[in-house]
């Protein structure tokens, strides 16, 4: 230390008054002179906004006038989708579904039917999706989230053989790995659902569902996948695992569709897409439109034919059967409309507040620096 | 003395002997010592030293092996650490883990791998310098070669003799026992060890004490036995064995301690004792204190808040998911899983899971990356304060050092400043200025033409340096152009360069005395008229001694002036080397006080037959010699010296006519061209007496030599001349001077000379018989003088009088009698020799005032007045005595003329009482009661618009009467002793804080360290300690913040410092610039992270309300751990480096901006709760909008939760967005590069591995997200309305009530001539236009407060100096009616009673008198007084005498006057005169 910092010292090493002479003299000389750069000198150019009334009062106008007509579009768009909810869940006795709400258990043999009417007063135009609604659901419960072996979907031999840990305690059942394993899978929703046009005539038309596209296309394609590969037998590629033990049905029995049997059924796949919050919809079915001239539903009388084998009284839960059209946003929500509403207006409105701050004190701040 | 000091050993070794029978059965526990050389061909095996250390030294903490062990285990020190290591550690177990096991590890490492690279460099950087100490060279005695031969440090093993020569810096402690010093002595100097830089002496074993050859180790064969190695660096006991079975005994005394360099000493030898860590230094060196600036500190409390915080949140958590548990009682519902065996949980058992789980959850609130974030934060913060240029000093090519990484926030929070004054405040570079003999003034205009070319130089490399022109240019520079020039073609600049490094070279190595010698002091040239006059009156002189005439025939004048210089050259402590061989001691013993020792002896000395000899004072000198110390026999003959002088002497005689045709050389020419080559050196114990002695060498008295007995002075014609020396009554803070009694070898009259300071020497002159034609030219000199002084004070000179006594050979023996018996005393000694002093040191007849000048450093008047402005308060704490500290503190504006000063000089704890006493009395009485109320703090607020009293934000926690008033206040070393006392603590701080500045005048390192650590423990204040010798080490080192200068005085100061300046005035930027900025970038990067941390945990938690309280998260686990670590890093540690809230021209310009660091107003305590509840806020609002929009949708848990951390990100960096004052490039880039980041991040992780990453599985989501137009909805509404009430809130706050610091970045705003127009109007006019609301004006005060401020200060008995300047007129019209006010030509008439040193038996028996039994009586002079004395005029000056009943306790308030002492007084500058002249009468008072 003591010895370096007056190494380089020297009494010939003259540096002058005028910065030229120094530059051209201490070209040589090792000294620790910091360089003279906006950026070590801390003088990058910048932007210094000082936040005033003054100063933000545009901003606040300016965010009024964007998101009050996105809002009321918003708004608009929302209230032009059509949207009907049918509970059939079956808590009054005066239900319908009642007496096969009171079957608790899931593996009960026989099945329970309802049926349902409802009415639709406008007609429904586009493609109209029907969903299937949870309440009460805890989809997004922690374990219930992590209950799940997403290599095994994948159709990984090894995975369906020994299923990952995270699906204990459904994992394995009579020493049979269980294909799809995890408690998502178990739960799996198992309701069946068929619409019934009542035709003025008195007839009763089935409204045509359509069961696929209802998954995401790289769930469906990449992240599900059969084991055994492509057209192979399901039933032997599921050899030796067993069924969850709330299914009916094995894996490979979902569909007779071999393109949406075992891990890439459809439903499965929506199903295995846990729900972000308690209540929640699932897609069900598509009911395409098939001519431009007549409404996909017309106004009118339908029916609602449940098998109804899913329990959701034991935790209070409700289902729902909705159809709904949509829009480029998605389904029948006003929320983000409002939102976009109220907050322009606020916004708009402290603005307001600001005009009136800046008027009042604002100037003495500003340009009385100097006047005064 | 030598009987005392047998006695002395006698008494230690009965006592020792008692100890050691009282230890007897710890015998054992001492080291036997052998000599190595005894044992060298017995390989080791035998020796019994072998056990002991050896002297290699190792700091380092890690081994190759051991690093990573080790450092892991310290680092778990660190609480924040373990815990995030206990929650990575959590998530290994299935039932409560809620990521990733691995992934949970990863920030953990990541943080504890960032702190072990850098420990690892800092162990290697530590590592290279024990290498280099370890590769130091000694001299070592090898038994094969027969003699010394260099060996490493670390080769140096205990029982080896080293020889140390002078300047070598001892490698282990080593017994000494041979020395070349004839004394047997060893001067060492301790500063490394205990900061004191004067030397120490060390002793000779007395064994060997009487050997009269050189030491041979081979013929040792002692064996010392000694203490086990402690740290105790004052204690050393042990004894030495000889063959013969005696045994001496050792101390402290013998000890040499590694660390220490040997001074003065050419050799010594000796042998080691305790070598390598053994040692006492090492053993004393524990490392630097720890460090943790107050914002880490007020830091920690937040974080333990968020501690808090995080377990109400868990705890709230496990409750709500018991209950969610508990509803469903025994019909357990599909989504409940069980867990991995199968069985059920009861829903107590899953709560206390839970809260473990919820722990891991929302570990992100506490901040792992705050730590690292900070420290980087820091290290950037370092680099760029490293490369400031306005802190390169291009003189010294040394920059700021930042030696302490963690605590640069902590310089934007000073309130105290302590600063050392000589080398920190000045250039401790004394210059002669001018003088004034014999009533005639000497300009000497090219000495200061001279001096004025070095000040252009430095205001030149001022210009140079400072590219921004932030410093005020001297308009001079132009004019002088052409000077400039000539003077860079006589090199002179490179000669100053070479002249000052290497003197800084030289001072780094030596000690300190010898950086007293810069050309710019050394090379006076003299005035030329009273050169003539010299030459003239020496020539005189020669002429009639050659016809031995006598002296007294010499015009009165032209004997003023020989005596004049004789008195400059021998009045002194000054100890003459010579330069080839630097501090070889031509001293022998300094502290001497008086060599005639006996009655016996002054009769010798004294018998006519001497007399009539002039130079043989060998014989005397010589017995002198014998007498002091036993054993003459070693010592050289020391007439040898006068002999050769004489001969000399002679020869010079010869050669008359050569001395008389030298013409005055051209120093500057000489001295480059052979520099030091013949020349003598001085060394002086202070500045000024080597300035002064170079000042008469400049004028052909050069002082050549001296002895304890005898100065030789060298004078032109008369050649040299032995001066015998009498006594030499030192220098002593209440004499405030010093006298030598020589005998005058032309005029054999024994003479006595005086210098001191003016005050104290002009009321001892001998008034001059009125009539007298010869008493009135006497009369006329001594006011002429007094007028100069005054002169010379008002330009900030230090001055000191010059005066001297011929006295007959019957008053000598007179006082010689009683003189020898106050030696001889045994009881009070001192007083009395006091008391004869001061009985010597009268009637004098004066010779001349010099004017001395401690060269400030640039800018420290600035410097200090813009750090005042800031808010600090400034103490300096000095060695130097009271009148020069008092001085320069003028000088330095850090006394301020307008205000008053109280002094407090007292003589024993009591007296120190009483004084802090009234002095808190006096200060309430005037301040607090006659004005009612506060309102007098502000007693020219007008002058600062908008001044805010650090004591204010002290005063929450303290009594608020505690004001800071205009007054100075002044303290000697000693009533500093007093009043540090524990007793007296309190009521000294009281004082002294609300005192605008403090001077601590003679005190010792360590008193200003215990005052700094008073005020730092009991004030609760940051404080800062600037100095730059050894002696500021304590002080450096106890302060909050120490600040070393660099370059002046070596290194010790920079070694203990935090941060090592090249010059003071570097500290105002250092403190208002870089420190406002460090303290603001990171307590607002702080409180930052405290918000983004609460705000994304926050929104997991409102999401547990939705998700059974079962520990769910819908943000994927990779964004939750790297969030923090990776996406919202960047922008904000840009911030935290580079954002400026004001620029730094206004904050230089505005001091008054730093109080927003010492009020902590960026990071208060609600301030953190504040935005804790913003984030609670904005969780809230990025939680439901996209619950709202997505409710009853088919959402997915992560396709929902993806958006969702997309939100709050685009949120954290709009609120960063709106908490940066200062957009650069750097900003937006960094803001660009997390959005960025975060996005690609996303979407490569979206769409690497369609199994991986359970749970969240979250393939393609972003892909899908980014199609979706309500993610571009969402992530516009939410982070909008998030920020509206902040940014409303910010908006109202700058148009409402901005804070100063945001008056500051308007100003910045405006065009520079509008700004400078602004600033020079706030400096100057009343009400800031930058301030116009009134509340913001008067932060702290109501403007009506302001008025009555004045008008009490127009009402009150100061008359403030504004005031005295508009009305001059009425002021001396004042003094004229007072009538005691003049006292023309009558000084020495003592006009103070109180006053006492001088006279003591008055003031004793007054003191007796007046004090009740509580004060000692008797000898203890009370001469404590209070003098409260507006500096603006004498007229006015209060004294606040104790009053006369203590029983009264009343305070009495004379309004006692002292009259200008010259009717003929020039009211020149009047007031400036006065100013100035002030503290000179101050002292006296």
């Amino acid at each position: 230390m003591l010895a370096s910092s007056y190494k380089d010292e020297d009494g010939h090493i003259s540096v002058s008054g005028s910065g030229a002479a120094a530059a051209a003299g201490g070209g040589s000389l090792r000294n620790k002179k910091p360089e003279n750069t906006a950026f070590k000198q801390q003088r990058l150019p910048a932007w210094q906004p000082i936040l005033t009334a003054g100063t933000v009062l545009p901003a606040f106008f300016i965010i009024g006038l964007i998101f009050i007509p996105i809002g009321i579009g918003l708004y608009v768009t929302s209230n032009n989708i059509k949207e009907i909810e049918i509970d059939y869940t079956g808590v009054d006795m005066s239900s319908p579904c009642f007496n096969c709400s009171q079957n608790f258990s899931w593996n009960s043999t026989k099945s329970c039917t309802c049926s349902i009417p409802f009415q639709l007063d406008q007609p429904y135009e586009s493609n109209v999706f029907m969903y299937y609604g949870l309440s009460n659901f805890y989809q997004n419960h922690r374990r219930y989230v992590k209950s799940r072996d997403d290599s095994q979907l994948n159709g990984n031999e090894e995975s369906l053989r020994s299923p990952s840990k995270e699906c204990e305690p459904y994992a394995r059942h009579d020493n049979k790995p269980i294909a799809p394993c995890g408690a998502i899978a178990n739960s799996m929703f198992n309701d069946t659902l068929e619409l019934f046009y009542n035709d003025p005539n008195g007839t009763k038309v089935q409204v045509p569902l359509t069961a696929t596209e209802i998954a995401w296309w790289t769930d469906k394609h990449v992240k599900f996948r059969n084991p055994g590969g492509e057209g192979s037998d399901l039933a032997a590629a599921f050899q030796g695992t067993t069924k969850p033990v709330n299914w009916r049905r094995p894996v490979y029995e979902l569909d007779s569709d071999p393109n949406n049997n075992g891990f890439i059924n459809e439903d499965f796949i929506v199903w295995m897409r846990t729900a972000a919050l308690p209540t929640f919809r699932k897609l069900y079915r598509i009911i395409q439109r098939r001519n431009n001239l007549l409404p996909t539903l017309p106004r009118g009388n339908y029916t609602l034919e449940v098998v109804y084998n899913y329990p959701v009284r034991s935790f209070e839960g409700r289902k729902r059967m909705i159809l709904s059209t949509i829009s480029w946003m998605g389904g029948k929500n006003p929320f983000l409309g409002i939102a976009y509403i109220t907050v322009g207006s606020i916004c708009f409105l402290l603005g307001i507040v600001l005009l009136i701050i800046h008027h009042k004190y604002g100037n003495r701040n500003n340009g009385a620096d100097v006047s005064h | 003395m030598a009987r005392e000091r047998s006695e002395d050993t006698g008494m230690d070794k009965a006592s020792k002997a008692k100890r050691q029978r009282k230890k007897k059965p710890k015998e054992h526990k001492t080291r036997t010592v052998h000599a190595n050389i005894l044992y060298d061909r017995a390989k080791g095996e035998e020796n019994p030293n072998r056990h002991y250390a050896n002297n290699k030294i190792k700091t380092t903490k890690y081994t190759v092996l051991s690093f990573l062990p080790k450092n892991l285990f310290e680092q778990f020190h660190r609480f924040a650490n373990v815990y995030f290591v206990f929650i990575a550690l959590l998530n290994f177990v299935p039932v409560v883990n809620a990521f990733q096991p691995e992934l949970a590890l990863a920030p953990v490492v990541f943080i504890l791998s960032v702190t072990a690279i850098k420990d690892l460099w800092e162990d290697y950087r530590r590592h290279r310098s024990d290498k280099e100490i370890n590769h130091m060279d000694c001299l070592v005695y090898s038994r094969e070669e027969k003699r010394y031969v260099e060996r490493y440090w670390k080769e140096v093993r205990v029982g080896d003799f080293v020889k140390l020569r002078c300047n070598e810096i001892l490698p282990a402690d080593v017994l000494l026992l041979s020395s070349s010093d004839p004394d047997r002595l060893c001067h060492i100097e301790t500063a490394t060890l205990d900061g004191e830089t004067n030397l120490k002496q060390r002793q000779v074993i007395r064994s060997f004490f009487d050997l009269d050859c050189d030491f041979d180790p081979l013929k040792y064969s002692s064996i010392i036995e000694c203490e086990k190695p402690n740290n105790d660096l004052n204690r050393f006991r042990g004894y030495i064995i000889h063959r013969s079975g005696r045994r001496d005994a050792l101390y402290k005394e013998n000890l040499l301690l590694r660390g220490c360099t040997v001074r003065n000493t050419e050799e010594a030898v000796g042998i080691v004792i305790y070598a390598g860590h053994e040692t006492k230094a090492m053993l004393n060196n524990n490392g630097p204190r720890y460090k943790r600036s107050k914002l880490e500190r007020q830091m920690n409390v937040d974080v333990f808040w968020c501690v808090i915080i995080l377990l109400v949140m868990c705890l709230f958590a496990a409750v709500g998911h018991g209950l969610w548990m508990f509803q469903y009682g025994d019909k357990r519902p599909v989504f409940d899983v069980l867990s991995p065996e199968g069985t059920d949980l009861s829903p107590i058992m899953s709560a206390i899971y839970l809260f473990l789980t919820m722990i891991i959850v929302f570990q992100v609130l506490i901040p792992i990356s705050l730590f690292v974030s900070i420290e980087i934060v820091k290290i950037c913060q370092v680099y760029f304060m490293h490369q400031d240029m306005d802190l390169y000093d291009e003189e010294t090519d040394s920059q700021l050092q930042c030696r302490a990484l963690n605590i640069t926030e902590d310089l934007g929070q000073m309130q105290y400043i302590f600063s050392d004054k000589t080398g920190t405040l000045t250039e401790n570079k004394m210059v002669f200025r001018r003088c004034t003999v014999a009533g005639v003034e000497y300009s000497h205009d090219a000495n200061a033409r001279r001096i004025a070319m070095y000040q252009e130089i430095d205001s030149e490399e001022e210009e140079c340096l400072s590219h921004g022109g932030t410093l005020p240019r001297r308009d001079s520079v132009g004019s002088h152009h052409s000077g400039r020039v000539v003077l860079r073609s006589h090199s002179t600049k490179s000669h100053r360069r070479t002249g000052s490094r290497a003197e800084a070279k030289r001072a780094s190595i030596l000690s300190k005395h010898t950086a007293f010698s810069s050309p710019m002091e050394k090379d006076i040239t003299p005035d030329p008229q009273l050169l003539d006059k010299v030459n003239e009156c020496s020539s005189q002189m020669d002429f009639m001694r050659f016809h031995r005439q006598p002296m007294s025939q010499l015009p009165s004048d032209l004997s003023d002036i020989i005596d004049f210089f004789i008195a400059l050259t021998i009045c002194n402590t000054v100890v003459v080397s010579s330069p080839n061989q630097p501090r070889h001691k031509v001293r022998t013993r300094f502290e001497l006080k008086s060599p005639v020792k006996t009655i016996e002896d002054f009769i010798k000395r004294f018998t006519p037959s001497r007399l009539t000899s002039g130079s043989n004072s060998s014989s005397s000198s010589s017995l002198n010699r014998s007498s002091n110390k036993g054993c003459s026999s070693l010592l050289p003959s020391p007439s040898a010296e006068s002999t050769l002088t004489k001969l000399n002497e002679e020869q010079l005689s010869g050669t008359l006519e050569h001395t008389f045709t030298i013409d005055p050389p051209s120093y500057d020419g000489k001295t480059s061209g052979n520099p030091e080559e013949g020349e003598l050196r001085y060394e002086a114990e202070s500045p000024d007496e080597a300035a002064l002695v170079y000042a008469a060498r400049a004028y052909k008295c050069s002082l050549v030599g001296r002895l304890p007995d005898q100065v030789t002075v060298e004078l032109p014609h008369l050649g040299k001349l032995n001066f015998e020396l009498l006594h030499t009554l030192g220098f002593d803070s209440t004499r405030k001077r010093m006298s030598v009694v020589v005998r005058h070898p032309l005029t054999d009259q024994i003479t006595v000379y005086t210098k001191g300071a003016d005050s104290v020497i002009m009321d001892l002159i001998k008034p001059s018989e009125t009539g007298n034609s010869k008493g009135k030219r006497q009369k006329k000199i001594f006011c002429r003088t007094q007028n100069y002084l005054n002169q010379y004070a008002a330009d900030g000179l230090r001055t000191l009088c010059i005066a001297k006594k011929v006295l007959s050979k019957e008053e000598y023996a007179r006082w010689l009698q009683r003189h020898l018996e106050a030696e001889t005393a045994i009881q009070g000694r001192e007083e009395l020799l006091f008391e004869s002093a001061l009985r010597l040191e009268t009637n004098l007849h004066l010779l001349g005032a010099t004017g001395i000048e401690d060269r400030l450093q640039d800018g420290v008047p600035e410097t200090i007045a813009s750090l005042r402005k800031a808010g600090l308060q400034i103490w300096v704490l000095t060695g130097d005595k009271q009148e020069t500290a008092v001085n320069i503190a003028y000088a330095c504006k850090l006394l301020d003329p307008d205000e008053e000063m109280l002094t407090l000089n007292a003589d024993s704890q009591e007296a120190c009482a009483v004084l802090l006493e009234e002095s808190l009395h006096y200060i309430q009485a005037k301040f607090l009661c006659s004005s009612g109320d506060q309102s007098t703090k502000t007693f020219n607020s007008n002058l600062e618009p908008f001044e805010i009293y650090p004591s204010l934000s002290t005063s929450s926690s303290h009594a608020a009467h505690f004001l800071v008033h205009r007054l100075g206040l002044v303290i000697d070393g000693r009533t500093l002793a007093y009043a540090l006392d524990k007793s007296l603590e309190d009521k000294f701080l009281a004082v002294a804080r609300s005192c605008r500045s403090v001077l601590c005048c003679r005190s010792t390192p360590l008193q200003k360290s215990m005052l700094v650590k008073l005020v730092r423990n009991k004030l609760k204040v940051m404080t800062l300690a600037i100095g730059d010798g050894a002696n500021d080490v304590s002080m450096i080192q106890v302060a909050d913040v120490g600040v070393g200068i660099s370059g002046q005085e070596g290194m010790q100061a920079v070694m203990a410092s935090d941060f090592a300046l090249p010059r003071f005035r570097y500290l105002q930027k250092l403190l208002l610039v870089h420190g406002h900025w460090c303290y603001s970038r990171l307590a607002n990067m702080i409180l930052y992270f405290f918000y983004k941390n609460a705000m994304f945990v926050a929104i997991v938690f409102w999401y547990q309300f939705y998700c059974g309280f079962s520990g769910s998260a819908m943000i994927d686990q990779w964004y939750l751990i790297f969030f923090n670590l990776m996406f919202s890093a960047f922008p904000q540690l840009i911030t935290g480096t580079l954002d400026k809230d004001v620029s730094e021209e206004t904050l230089q310009q505005l001091p008054q901006l730093y109080v927003n660091g010492q009020n902590s107003e960026e990071y208060k305590p609600y301030m953190f709760w504040m935005n804790m509840i913003d984030a609670f806020y904005q969780s809230l609002v990025c939680f439901f909008i996209p619950y709202f929009a997505y409710a009853d949708s088919d959402v997915d848990l992560f396709t929902w939760g993806t958006p969702i951390t997309a939100i709050a990100l685009f949120t954290i960096l709009v609120h960063l967005g709106i908490e940066t004052k200062t957009w650069t490039w750097m900003n937006w880039l960094s803001i660009a590069f997390s959005v960025a980041l975060f996005f690609t991040a996303a979407l490569c992780y979206n769409a690497s591995c369609p199994t991986c990453y359970s749970p969240s599985n979250p393939y393609w989501t972003m892909q899908r997200l980014l199609q979706d137009p309500l993610f571009y909805l969402l992530c516009t509404i939410t982070p909008v309305t998030a920020l509206l009430p902040r940014y409303f809130y910010r908006a109202c706050q700058g148009t409402l009530f901005p804070s100063p610091v945001q008056a500051g970045r308007q100003l910045d705003k405006l065009p520079s001539d509008t700004r400078r127009n602004i600033l020079s109007l706030s400096r100057v006019k009343m009400g800031s236009p930058l301030s116009p609301e009134p509340h913001f004006l008067s932060l702290n005060k109501p403007k009506d407060c302001q008025k009555s401020a004045s008008k009490e200060k127009q009402g009150s008995v100061l008359q403030t100096n504004k005031e005295k300047g508009q009305k001059s007129p009425l002021v001396s019209s004042r003094c004229e009616k007072h009538p005691t006010d003049l006292h023309p030509q009558a000084p020495s008439e003592p006009n103070i009673p109180s006053y006492s040193r001088n006279s003591p038996q008055l003031s004793c028996r007054s003191s007796k008198d007046c004090l009740d039994e509580t004060l000692q009586p008797s000898d203890q002079s009370l001469s404590s007084r209070i003098t409260s004395t507006p500096l603006v005029s004498r007229a006015d000056s209060i004294h606040l005498n104790l009053p006369a009943d203590r029983a009264s306790q009343s305070v009495k308030y004379t309004r006692s006057s002292e009259g200008e002492l010259c009717s003929d007084q020039r009211v020149q500058p009047a007031q400036r005169t006065l100013q100035a002249a002030e503290p000179g009468l101050h002292t006296a008072l």
